[in-house]
């Protein structure tokens, strides 16, 4: 106990408890009670040890299931090629160990369908059959009702009620079938899965074609090899690895041969290390702001040295819990398999980037969405041979998926060469449903338009298959993705292909966050949302808020944007005390909910942290605002807001009316309309020189130490969210003598965007932002400066930044190649 | 002979209330809460239990019983529940107690309302009696939304 309490103290030295809560209460029955409550609390063991049969049954099911999986895609890709042994073998060794597993714990039902799928992969294996799509659609059969019957196991532990004679009889049947010869094709044999117009023999030899060209490294190798077919087949494949003739996908192969080098880890296990890891960074925050108050190097030192460590600890415990994407990709070319089967449409899937790592939970949450795009391209997207080959396309459709860790988010690309999105009929069946009103259709840009499959109950499909088309479907994808912090983006063109753009964060366990006060509370705002920070001083308040019929709303840079105030929203009771700050200044945090920003109004900002998302109880499930709570430095907790839960609470985003800004270039409007009022950031530069930049322009204020400016070739750079950023000194532009500075003062760095590169103009100090009506009285022929006007009654410098950005030389065009061309190349 | 059972017994504005010992986690001294905005009022707040965050629950209010005096503060009597741990906001903890299973009768029919969602059964122990409270009604969230005030 007294250690306990210690510890205590010195996690949290700032709070001071009024009552210690470890410290037993003195009346003697009651210290037996703790006594007991203690002996409970450490007594760990949640979880009923089962008996040693249970253990058996859990390590088949978990072995069961990962085998199944790999099933899945090796049926697909024995059909592509069907000679091979080792494939075959694989196959059947995986059924076998099923079957044999079965028959010794007792599950009879399942035991007979390994069986009779065993048989049949054994006559495959010893070239008395050859495989047939319809084969492997049998095959696929037994591997799903395996599935079922394994998921009933784990749920009741016994194998369920379902025997699944259809199946066994189709497969018996299928066994029995008199076919000659291993390599050569019945051409009489019925097949319920034909594609139309389906050439047998042309079939087999284009897969002999395929499997003859070992191309190791050709991605595409599908798409490049068979380009001249005019008869229509039926193909799907993997990535790179499994066109190779490697029997395993490389990973497994690696792990077969170093049996030692890995181990089965529960994943609670993890879950439980990150959450250890998430408090030492909590820990690890109060010692380093502690510490940095402190001279004592016996102190600061080894702080210093946990500073790090816990960081390095934090990213290795992260990478435990990164999958890679290809435990998702894996299960596609089967589900292409089958939506192309079941439409009558021959797709080639191409996956790219399988190796992508992110977060299991996060890799769970986007699994039915992306299977759900998937099967949409193949259903909706991609035409039918007949029409393909009419509008001089291969008959083939392509389906490419491909992943990529970009700027710290995964991105996944979804990309099909169909028909495309007829934004015309989006439109239609928006103004059937009664989704928009024929006013804002018309006004609606070809995004907008596209982005309203967005919407829920929206369907394009003239008609519903089994598989797509019900109106659920693409809402559900965006809220799946909306929930992980993601965002979903849609391209199209008409006749070429659509093609789907998911972004979402590696992890989901610890974010960076804005804190906040409200009402005397806390609230932390993840920093995905924020936009950026917006302050009106007391004076200026009541003038620069206004109402549109008793709402408020603030002008920001010309366009409204709706306020939120975050005590109203939360029905938050104010003490006396912060009731006072009522009246004083608004901070307003601008925040983006899917496609709409809102202003929330706050009384206070404290500072970014990191914090760590802990899940609310499942009581509070039910309150969409808060997206779960942490705890902060200081050891009490804080809720976390929801930002889309809050825009949906307030109405900002059920609209369908889109004040999406980014069909405006807001630079070139302000040069459109000058002499409006715009705001313009105040700038020093060199001792004297006061400069004003437009405030559109600026990306975002950033402050360096003087160690963090490096050197490549003759520019300074600095690092900045993972990029190298090119640094600009704006004094040694416009030949100004630089103030004087110490060497340990900070660097107050402008950073500037342009075609998704950023540039740091470097200034003296940042001195005010404030609204102006432009008027430049003085214009100037000289680089970098558009002219002069007065601000605040002193003369001020417009500064031209296209200018200067051009007179350092940097250039957004040639220096370096976006990301994009890099992989492509 | 009928078999025993051990329950950790609580006050609740004079009323002895038990729950088995099984079923507790731990019990701490008052904790500062935070309090979650939109939520009945039942749940008082989160606190924080060595890094995991935990629903406290106001027994009074869930009983319907008024609150306690402005200055007095509660206890938390941390329990498990299928879905976490979940605090129970008492007026104070009494002694740990072994029962008979056969001082157990299911509560009377004229024990309605709120209590009568949530109290399992009486324990008759000499001269007193104590109410067993079922965890799993007390925290359940379709209860508690009923309790919006």
């Amino acid at each position: 106990m007294e250690r306990m309490d210690d510890e205590l103290h010195e996690r949290s030295p700032s709070v001071s408890f009024t009552h210690n809560p470890y410290v037993p209460i003195t009346s003697s029955n009651r210290r037996r009670l703790f006594r007991r409550a203690k002996w409970i609390f450490f007594k760990t063991a949640d979880r009923n040890p089962g008996g040693a049969m249970d253990d058996l049954i859990n390590d088949f099911l978990v072995e069961s299931n990962e085998n199944l999986d790999r099933l899945d895609s090796e049926l697909v890709k024995l059909e592509t090629d069907p000679s091979s042994q080792e494939l075959l073998s694989s196959i059947f060794r995986t059924i076998h160990t099923i079957k044999g597993s079965c028959g010794f714990l007792g599950f009879s039902k399942l035991e007979k369908v390994a069986h009779v799928g065993e048989s049949l992969l054994s006559r495959l294996r010893e070239g008395k059959l050859s495989l047939t799509p319809e084969f492997t659609t049998g095959l696929l059969a037994m591997v799903d009702a395996i599935r079922n019957m394994l998921g009933e196991i784990q749920k009741t532990g016994q194998d369920g009620n379902e025997s699944y004679p259809d199946l066994i009889e189709t497969l018996n049947k299928l066994q029995d079938r008199d076919q000659p010869g291993p390599q050569k094709v019945n051409p009489g044999s019925p097949s319920p899965d034909d594609i139309p117009n389906q050439n047998q023999a042309d079939f087999m030899q284009k897969i002999l074609a395929k499997s003859a060209a070992p191309s190791p490294d050709s991605v595409q190798v599908n798409s490049l090899a068979p380009l001249h077919h005019e008869s229509p087949s039926v193909s799907s494949s993997a990535g790179p690895e499994e066109a190779s003739s490697a029997p395993h996908p490389p990973e497994e192969t690696k792990s077969a041969n170093v049996p030692g080098e890995t181990i089965r880890v529960d994943v609670h296990l993890l879950d439980r290390l990150m959450n250890l890891v998430g408090e030492l960074v909590l820990t690890r925050n109060q010692i380093t702001q502690f510490s940095a108050r402190q001279t004592d190097p016996n102190l600061v030192s080894p702080a210093q040295q946990l500073n790090l460590l816990t960081s390095e600890l934090q990213e290795e415990v992260m990478k435990t819990r990164m999958q890679p994407i290809s435990t998702i990709f894996d299960k596609f070319p089967r589900v292409v398999r089958d939506v192309g089967m079941g439409c009558g449409k021959q797709v080639l899937i191409e996956m790219m980037g399988k190796d992508t790592e992110l977060d299991k939970s996060l890799l769970e949450a986007i699994k039915d969405p992306l299977t759900h795009i998937v099967r949409n391209s193949v259903d909706h997207g991609i035409e039918t041979p007949e029409l393909r080959v009419a509008r001089g396309k291969r008959a083939e459709g392509h389906l490419k998926l491909r992943a990529c860790h970009e700027g710290g988010q995964v991105v996944i690309e979804i990309a099909d060469d169909g028909a495309g999105i007829d934004t015309s009929r989006v439109k239609n069946k928006a103004l059937e449903r009664g989704l928009i009103t024929p006013q804002q259709a018309a006004n609606m840009s070809e995004r907008e338009l596209l982005n309203l499959i967005f919407l829920p109950g929206f369907s394009t499909a003239e008609k519903v298959t089994n598989l797509s088309g019900r109106g659920v479907g693409m809402d559900v994808v965006k809220t799946n993705i909306d929930r992980v912090n993601g965002s979903v983006d849609i391209h199209s063109a008409m006749g070429a292909g659509t093609t789907i753009k998911i972004k979402i964060p590696l992890t989901l366990a610890i974010v960076p966050a804005l804190v906040v006060v409200c009402a005397g509370e806390r609230f932390a705002i993840p920093q995905v949302s924020l936009c950026e920070l917006v302050r009106i001083e007391a004076d200026a308040a009541n003038s620069k808020i206004e109402f549109v019929h008793g709402v408020p709303v603030y002008r920001l840079r010309g366009r409204l944007l709706p306020l939120v105030y975050l005590d109203q929203a939360l029905h938050l009771e104010r003490t006396p005390e912060s009731a006072a700050l009522l009246g004083s200044a608004a901070t307003i945090v601008v925040l983006q909910a899917d496609d709409r920003q809102l202003g929330l109004v706050v009384d206070e900002i404290i500072d970014t942290e990191e914090i760590v998302v802990k899940p609310l109880g499942k009581k509070l499930k039910g309150v969409k605002i808060f997206a779960g709570a942490t705890i902060m430095g200081d050891g009490r907790v804080a809720l976390i807001i929801d930002v889309l839960g809050l825009a949906q609470q307030t109405n900002i985003v059920s609209e369908v009316r889109s004040r999406n800004a980014s069909s405006h270039d807001e630079a070139a409007e302000i040069d459109k309309n000058k002499g409006n009022r715009q705001a313009l950031l105040l700038i020093q530069v060199g001792q004297q020189g006061r400069m004003a930049i437009p405030l559109a322009l600026v990306a975002r204020l950033e402050v360096f130490a003087p160690a963090a400016i490096e050197h490549s070739g003759f520019q300074d750079v600095a690092q900045y969210r993972g990029e190298i950023m090119p640094l600009v000194r704006v004094s040694d532009i416009l030949q100004i003598t630089a103030g004087e500075k110490d060497a340990s003062d900070v660097i107050q760095v402008v950073v500037y965007s342009e075609k998704g590169r950023r540039v740091g103009l470097v200034v003296d100090r940042i001195l005010d932002i404030v609204e102006e009506n432009v008027v430049i009285q003085n214009p100037s022929h000289r680089d970098g400066i558009r002219g002069s006007m007065v601000i605040q009654s002193r003369v001020t410098d417009l500064l031209d930044i296209p200018s200067i950005v051009r007179s350092a030389q940097i250039n957004f065009d040639q220096e370096q190649p976006p990301v994009e061309d890099l992989v492509s190349a | 002979m009928s078999s025993t059972q051990q329950f950790c017994t609580f006050f609740l504005d004079g009323y002895i209330f038990g729950v088995q010992v099984e079923q507790v986690r731990e019990v701490i001294r008052y904790q500062e809460m935070t309090r979650v905005p939109l939520v009945p009022a039942v749940v008082r707040g989160l606190i924080n239990l060595r890094g995991q965050i935990i629903t406290a629950i106001d027994l009074r209010r869930r009983l319907g019983m008024k609150d306690l005096p402005e200055g007095e503060l509660p206890m938390n009597v941390v329990v498990r529940t299928e879905d976490g741990a979940i605090s129970f906001l008492v007026d104070e903890i009494g002694d740990v107690i072994e029962v008979q299973d056969d001082t157990f009768e299911p509560p009377p029919e004229t024990l309605q309302g709120l209590a009568r969602e949530v109290v399992h059964g009486v324990h008759k122990l000499p001269g007193r009696l104590m109410l067993v409270l079922d965890i799993e009604r007390a925290v359940n969230p379709d209860d508690l939304n009923g309790h919006i005030s």
